[in-house]
């Protein structure tokens, strides 16, 4: 009965995403204030019906119903509790309906935190998000039920896939799709503004607390999948290129140039076709990165083409999406103004020139992660690409985004003088000079791409310090601490954030350069030494799970003769799917993490066993996170969270403005 | 919550107690220990191979190098890989023996030949676009009329203090 409860509230969601889809577009259209007034509460009640099904799918995960399909091929009755929840999202169909549950969330925060907003406005932006359910609910409905029953059933389910059966798999993807879907509000924005002709600085300044928070939750997500690999898969690495992660990739390089373009928008009122373009090819990608990752394709063209049904509709709706867009971009964009002039040498030009440079990486991902796809497609040959391809494409890429982080903040608005610039940055860069050649002399066997990474580090470090130094130096009557507290949130952010990708520079170099590893032949009692430590490898033990056994090994490690940690790498093979799984146990730290993960037995007691000390790994993570908290500071500036002045008469500026004061 | 945080604390009590005994444990096994041999027999070969290996991909994994897969094809591979290198050839030599055999899909970096030449110069043919464009863009702005732009809005608040302004 629940699934059909369920699957029944499924089509009730689909009568009112359309109703939310149409009436107030057209309401807004005619100027008639009832019908845009059935916005809020249509997707309130959708957001209600989403959620009921959602809550039906959980319920019939927890009771173990095999009877329903997509339960008995994405769990087992000796699966724990948090992995049958989990386990809703472990699959094409449930992940359909978790995009669903948070195109709703984000429905609902609009609705709620909107109330400023000219009702018009409003109207459109829940209507063109209403569109979007409606897609994915049509979706889920013709290609995708996840509800569907199955006869005879089935004594026991097929299992989650093992390597989905950890913690992360609980929070990963969840994070992940507010990200993603969070786009999908600055979208609507976008294409709400461009249907009601009021795209302008007010409109960026509505849009880019929606764009920055769905950033973030887009960053946290994907450093969250980054460390859940590393720990999972057993050899210690954090990012592989493979095509499941540029597809949530390329719609945060995207979004990255999108954040940085709203930026101008508000405060210059330029680049806002440039922006409103930008806003829909970053959902687009994020619509894209969800199918890819979740219709099969990837594993094989051949298998996804076997049911043309789901490929034909991801296709259409993709085509829908973009193809109306920019269709309406295309007529409504000769209408938008050019905003304030600026000169050549401006922050609006370097600005720009980040938006290019972010936009061609992202097109590069996107080559590298479509091509062997098309290839095959077309019968031309099947080719792998790998990190070789995106490290040898992307990382030259990188180095002038870089160099013009570290610029762009200290150039002038409107027009700035190569003059000054140069003496803004002349200490910087020379303390960048001076600090990465001390570093390289301290660590020593530094190769050149080590001492180019530690060179973009520190030239971030220095600029965003000289920054800092400029906005908060002593002056008559005010010390430097006293300038600090009257520094606006949002610059603040901008200077954790990008600092942040400092730390992430310098912990991807100095992992990549001075990381040890070693791999052993371990009978019991023997030791390794590295980096000061001592591993010493104490044997192997059966130990059972829930649902799995596993070998789990143990190695002692000290330094000196001081204990520091007992790690517990296992190698589990889990009772239903029977491939084995490797569990890496890690000791983390703040100036590195220790690694050991168990390989095969080998004669005797010995076993093979690879350790390793990984210095500053953990910075490439943190430096995730900073940049998370800098958007997050940013997107809670005061001049979004004070009460917005109705009268459209003020002009933006005066409005932050009095947010400064 | 507080459940879950009860676990946690019995969970670290549990492991201190573990260490504790692993220490003592470990004090007694150390008395005879030696050090540990690496798994390769050549250190060197094994670099080299590695490095060859990261290059290649496991076919009958999902998506996953030959110097990271645990699978049997992989471990036979990293032999090949191995004994090739001790018979003196070449990397060169190597690549090509696994693509004769297995076809440019082994290759993680796919050769550059006819049906690959957009993906290796696509990325500088979008630099290169996307540099004229921005160049075009910002002068064609240059030459506008200055009525065709809008008001300047006031000072940003987050304007960098002038030249003027520091001395």
């Amino acid at each position: 009965m629940t699934p059909e409860i369920g699957h029944f509230s499924l089509w009730l969601a689909l009568g009112v995403a359309l109703v939310l889809a149409t009436l107030p577009l057209v309401g807004a259209a005619r100027g008639r204030d009832e019908w845009m007034a059935v916005a809020r509460p249509a997707a309130r009640v959708l957001a209600l019906l989403v959620v009921v099904a959602m809550a039906c799918l959980v319920t019939s995960f927890v009771r173990h119903d095999f009877s329903v399909l997509y339960v008995a091929s994405n769990s087992n009755s000796a699966l724990p509790l948090p992995y049958r929840i989990a386990g809703v999202w472990g699959g094409h169909e449930g992940s359909l309906l978790l995009w669903l549950l948070m195109l709703c969330v984000w429905m609902l925060a609009v609705a709620q935190f909107s109330r400023h907003l000219p009702l018009a406005v409003l109207a459109r932006i829940l209507a063109v998000m209403g569109w979007i359910a409606a897609g994915f609910l049509l979706f889920m409905l013709i290609t995708s039920n996840p509800f569907e029953r199955l006869f005879p059933v089935p004594a026991d389910g097929r299992d989650l896939n093992p390597l989905l059966q950890d913690p992360g798999m609980v929070f990963h993807p969840p994070t992940l799709y507010m990200g993603y879907v969070g786009f999908s509000v600055a979208f609507s924005f976008a294409v709400a503004a461009l249907i009601g002709g009021n795209l302008d600085a007010q409109w960026a300044r509505w849009t880019r607390p929606w764009t920055s928070v769905a950033w973030v939750f887009l960053t946290i997500g994907i450093a969250m999948g980054s460390w859940w690999a590393y720990y999972e898969l057993g050899w210690g690495g954090w990012w592989f290129w493979d095509p499941v992660e540029n597809a949530s990739f390329m719609p945060w390089l995207a979004g990255t140039a999108l954040i940085h373009s709203l930026a101008v928008t508000e405060k210059r009122g330029s680049f806002k076709a440039w922006t409103v373009l930008l806003a829909i090819t970053v959902f687009s990608l994020s619509l894209l990165g969800t199918f890819l990752v979740r219709s099969g394709v990837l594993s094989s063209v051949h298998a996804f083409a076997t049911d043309p049904r789901r490929g034909l509709f991801i296709l259409g709706f993709l085509a829908v999406v973009i193809g109306s867009s920019l269709t309406l971009y295309a007529w409504r964009a000769p209408q938008v103004g050019l905003g304030a002039r600026f000169a050549l040498l401006s922050r609006e030009t370097l600005l720009l020139a980040n938006n290019v440079l972010l936009l061609v990486a992202t097109g590069a991902v996107l080559l590298g992660t479509l091509y062997p796809l098309v290839l095959d497609a077309l019968n031309l040959g099947k080719i792998s690409v790998g990190p070789p391809y995106f490290d040898t494409v992307f990382m030259p890429l990188m180095v002038p985004v870089v160099l013009l982080l570290g610029i762009g903040p200290l150039a002038r608005w409107k027009e700035s003088s190569a003059h000054e610039l140069a003496r803004a940055l002349r200490w910087p860069a020379l303390a960048a000079l001076v600090c990465t050649a001390a570093s390289v002399a301290w660590a020593g066997g530094a190769s050149w791409v080590a001492v180019l990474g530690l060179l973009m580090a520190w030239w971030i470090v220095c600029t965003v310090a000289a920054d800092l130094w400029q906005r908060v130096r002593p002056e008559p009557g005010r010390s430097p601490w006293q300038r600090a507290q009257r520094l606006p949130r949002a610059m603040v952010g901008m200077l954790v954030a990008h600092l942040g990708v400092a730390v992430f520079i310098f912990g991807v170099t100095v992992v990549k350069t001075w990381e040890v590893e070693r791999d052993l032949k371990m009978n019991v009692g023997d030791s390794t030494q590295i980096s000061g430590y001592t591993f010493t490898f104490l044997g192997v033990r059966d130990v059972m799970g829930p649902n799995y056994q596993a070998a789990q090994g143990r190695v002692q490690v000290t330094r000196g003769d001081k204990p520091v940690a007992l790690m517990r790498p296992e190698k589990r093979i889990y009772r239903v799917q029977r491939n084995p799984m490797t569990e890496a146990a890690i000791r983390p730290g703040p100036l590195g993490d220790l690694y050991v993960s168990l390989g095969e037995p080998v004669e005797g007691d010995a076993w093979i066993v690879r350790v390793y000390v990984k210095p500053f790994i953990g910075w490439v993570w943190g430096g995730c996170l900073m940049m998370a908290l800098g958007g997050l500071l940013a997107a809670t500036d005061r001049r979004y969270r004070a009460k917005q002045r109705r009268d459209e008469a003020v002009p933006a500026q005066t409005v932050a403005e009095a947010g400064l004061a | 919550m507080l459940k879950a945080l009860w676990i946690e604390a019995s969970w670290i009590r549990a492991s201190w107690k573990a260490l504790c005994i692993a220490v003592l444990l470990g004090m007694a096994v150390l008395a005879s220990a030696k050090e540990a041999a690496p798994a390769a027999d050549d250190p060197v070969v094994e670099a080299r191979m590695l490095r060859i290996a990261a290059e290649l991909r496991c076919l009958v994994c999902q998506n996953q190098t030959i110097a990271d897969s645990h699978a049997a094809l992989a471990v036979d591979l990293r032999n090949q890989v191995r004994e090739m290198i001790r018979r003196g050839e070449s990397d060169q030599q190597i690549i090509d023996f696994m693509t004769q055999r297995y076809g440019d899909f082994v290759l993680y970096r796919p050769p550059l030949k006819g049906s690959t030449a957009l993906l290796w110069f696509g990325p500088g043919l979008l630099l290169a676009i996307g540099t004229i464009a921005l160049v075009l863009v910002v002068r064609r702005r240059q030459r506008l009329a200055p009525d065709r732009f809008e008001a300047d809005p006031l000072d940003p608040p987050d304007q960098p203090p002038t030249l003027e302004d520091t001395r």
